[in-house]
């Protein structure tokens, strides 16, 4: 609980910096464009359209997005960025269309008396529409901000660190703990951000001067905390350059981004900035653009997703061969060396069943696939992975599920599913008595762990490079599960993990 | 002095007011009156413009209302509206100060109006100033509202059925205390209501329309004495016909 307390500041002061600047932006946009529909009939409906749709668009993908949009457009891709857009739009929407209903719900005997009186449009619009309509877009930007904390969570996949970083990590390396604080930190803060601006807005209706005062201050003092904590880091310059480590959202990438920041600092004495919990796509287009220097990423992964290559039987060597020369020469990636293991996709079944079935290889399946249940995780069922278990094997399963990857385990250990397409090195297979199937026809392609460093990087910063080589051919397979292990089962943190590893060389 | 001139508002192909021409003297008070529908209401916005007329044009005191801008033309024209009119988040004081706030008055010459006009139409101004709209009687609301139509000392008042809304004693307290202010300020005011009795008490002429069109014009005493038609007659007639009813009712003692 301590340890996870500890990084409450950090990631309580990004989800403050998301979601305050967020809704600065969105009320900024929403609340004169909403006057201005309601000026101009035909710009209602667009503009109520474009919001409806922006919120049709899953959250997540919607902050996803942003990462190949930005790095299109050759900004920062990931981080503040691409989620404070993301969460900016989807802000829109109830102060938009609450702004709109509200103006257009101002009984029109107080419109026409404002022109009675000799009010100009203007002075109509500042003194008698937007008093009368302030209720219900105050509502609005209520709603909205209960909705933008808890959509904050999710930038923590696109590289801006927020709470979302307790749940991410916490479901992946099973620390409900961390979930837990994550979730309660939510929670309050959008709570506590309801509650200002409601009584900002009563105070404001019923001229009390103490609520609104101290409501203002608390406000004010929250955007000021954002505005320093944001500009701070960019006034101190890159005199410091960080080097940028990423991570994607599992427990091994946890691990291992330690591992390469912890040889990094030992290495060079240079500073890291970790960012973890990327998304799977946007740690390698993160690469690409620069805003980030290093990660781990897989040759399969690689070659199926990134290179658009069908899933082969060309061996370890060959893939990863092929993934050096490609990278390099297509996306200025480069390929600092193999790790020395392999985290691929296998099948994975409860160990009793195994022995029940008398099942060793994939190829032993095939009778039984008609009676179980298969679960995968979000990409699983659209990688090539799949197609070639379907071609080589030809495996029928009763039914299949999709899941999170952190829950899959369990629903196996559980009985939920009976094969799920489980990651070699995860820690879980051991600790929750699963046993792996042999791909005895081959249908999964090497997936060799290997460091990726930018272009920049390595112009710029070759020490770096040479410190990380010091890495290659270092983590066994069975190294690698045991650390898995230590975190999933034993619950020490990734970062614990990998100062024994490092002190252990 | 107020001059419509061949006035018309036409909706698509509705004629509401048509043609209509009128002359308002200085300190004249003219009523507009007719049954609901007959345009008495669009006719009244026409002269300030809250409705644009399709035809014709408004003068006031000889220049053609159209000639200003709409804002400057209504502060300069006290308007009292037929129901709510008062801003329900703004207290009294603020209400009745919008126009001298609009005009840039300096907000000591605003107090003291405020306390004029609180005076004038007979409310205590310690007591009411910091009220708002909803905490106030439907006499006070419309007293209120007379007072914001003065505050910025226009010449000229328009008023649309200001006391329709209210019960009869009180209208007819309102009523006594209108009659009063205006004869104290000379206002020229036009006024619409489609109450015999108000527009016999109040008008120094009243003018009869019926769908669109201007009927009959003259002090109440030529309507009654010389009607042009029988709608007239028996519109006139109405408030004399139901006072003899009431006076007969009361001198048998019993009602039958």
């Amino acid at each position: 609980m301590s340890e996870q307390l500890a990084l409450l500041p950090a990631y309580l002061t990004g989800h403050v910096q998301l979601t305050l600047v967020a809704l600065l932006l969105g009320t900024a946009i929403s609340v004169p464009l909403g006057i201005v529909a309601t000026r101009v009939r035909w710009l209602e409906q667009v503009v109520l359209g474009v919001a409806g749709i922006i919120q049709t668009i899953p959250s997540l993908a919607l902050l996803a997005i942003m990462v190949p949009l930005l790095a299109a457009l050759q900004v920062q891709s990931i981080g503040y960025l691409p989620a404070i857009i993301g969460l900016t739009l989807y802000s829109t929407l109830p102060i938009l269309r609450n702004t709109v209903i509200g103006i257009a719900g101002v009984d029109p005997a107080y419109t026409e008396a404002a022109r009675g009186v000799g009010m100009t449009e203007r002075q109509q619009l500042w003194r008698v529409e937007l008093p009368l309509a302030m209720p219900v877009i105050v509502a609005g930007l209520r709603t909205s901000s209960v909705w933008v904390v808890g959509m904050a969570t999710l930038s923590t996949p696109v590289g801006a660190t927020s709470l979302g970083n307790y749940i991410f990590a916490g479901l992946q390396t099973r620390n409900y703990t961390a979930v837990m604080v994550g979730c309660v930190a939510a929670a309050l803060l959008a709570q506590l951000l309801d509650g200002l601006v409601r009584a900002l807005e009563q105070g404001v209706r019923l001229h009390r001067r103490a609520p609104v005062a101290a409501a203002l201050s608390v406000l004010a003092a929250l955007y000021l905390f954002a505005g320093v904590t944001l500009v701070r880091p960019l006034l101190a310059g890159d005199a410091a350059r960080q080097v940028v480590v990423g991570s994607k959202g599992f427990t091994e990438q946890y691990i291992l981004s330690e591992i390469v920041s912890g040889q990094v600092t030992a290495e060079t004495g240079l500073g890291t900035t970790l960012i973890q919990s990327l998304g799977s796509t946007v740690a390698f287009d993160a690469l690409r653009s620069g805003d980030l220097d290093v990660y781990v990423d897989y040759s399969g992964t690689i070659w199926a997703t990134i290179l658009r290559r069908e899933a082969t039987t060309e061996n370890r060597s060959e893939v990863l061969g092929g993934v050096e020369r490609e990278l390099a020469a297509d996306y200025g990636v480069h390929v600092v060396g193999a790790l020395g293991f392999e985290n691929t996709y296998a099948l994975a079944m409860r160990s009793a069943d195994v022995r029940a079935l008398g099942l060793r290889r994939i190829s032993d399946l095939i009778p039984h696939a008609a009676r179980l249940v298969f679960g995968g995780d979000y990409e699983f069922f659209g990688r090539p992975e799949w197609v070639s278990l379907q071609e080589r094997y030809g495996l029928a399963f009763a039914e299949r599920r999709t899941m999170d990857p952190s829950l899959m385990y369990q629903a196996v250990a559980q009985g939920d599913v009976d094969v799920i397409s489980a990651f070699s090195t995860d820690g879980r297979i051991a600790a929750l008595d699963l046993t792996l199937l042999e791909d005895d026809r081959g249908a999964v392609p090497p997936y060799d762990a290997v460091l990726l460093v930018s272009d920049r990087l390595m112009r710029e910063q070759p020490e770096v490079v040479t410190a990380l080589q010091v890495l290659v051919g270092t983590i066994d397979a069975d190294r690698m599960r045991a650390m898995n292990l230590s975190v999933d089962a034993d619950g020490l943190t990734p970062r614990a993990v990998a100062e024994e590893f490092l002190a252990g060389r | 002095m107020i001059e419509l001139d061949a006035l018309t508002k036409r909706y698509g192909d509705q004629v509401v007011v048509d043609r209509l021409s009128l002359r308002v003297e200085r300190g004249e008070l003219v009523v507009l009156l007719g049954t609901s529908g007959c345009g008495k209401t669009t006719t009244l916005k026409m002269i300030n413009r809250l409705v644009e007329p399709s035809d014709g044009r408004v003068l006031l005191d000889g220049a053609d209302v159209g000639s200003l801008p709409q804002h400057e033309l209504r502060r300069r024209i006290g308007y009292v509206f037929q129901k709510v009119g008062l801003f329900p988040h703004m207290t009294v004081f603020e209400n009745i100060s919008i126009t001298p706030t609009l005009l840039d008055w300096s907000a000591d010459r605003i107090r003291r109006r405020v306390d004029e006009l609180l005076e004038l139409v007979e409310l205590d101004a310690a007591e009411m100033r910091d009220r708002r709209p909803d905490e106030l009687s439907g006499g006070q609301q419309q007293r209120i509202g007379v007072a914001r139509a003065l505050a910025a000392e226009p010449t000229v008042m328009l008023l649309d059925e200001p006391f329709g809304a209210l019960d009869p004693l009180t209208r007819d307290r309102l009523q006594q205390s209108f009659s009063r202010i205006r004869s104290q300020l000379g206002v020229t005011a036009v006024f619409v209501t489609h109450d015999l009795t108000e527009a016999l008490l109040l008008g120094d002429r009243i003018v009869v329309m019926r769908d669109g069109h201007l009927v009959q014009e003259g002090t109440p005493h030529e309507l009654m004495v010389n009607p042009v038609d029988e709608f007239v007659e028996q519109m006139i007639g109405t408030p004399k016909r139901q006072a003899q009813l009431v006076d007969d009712l009361l001198g048998r003692g019993t009602p039958a």
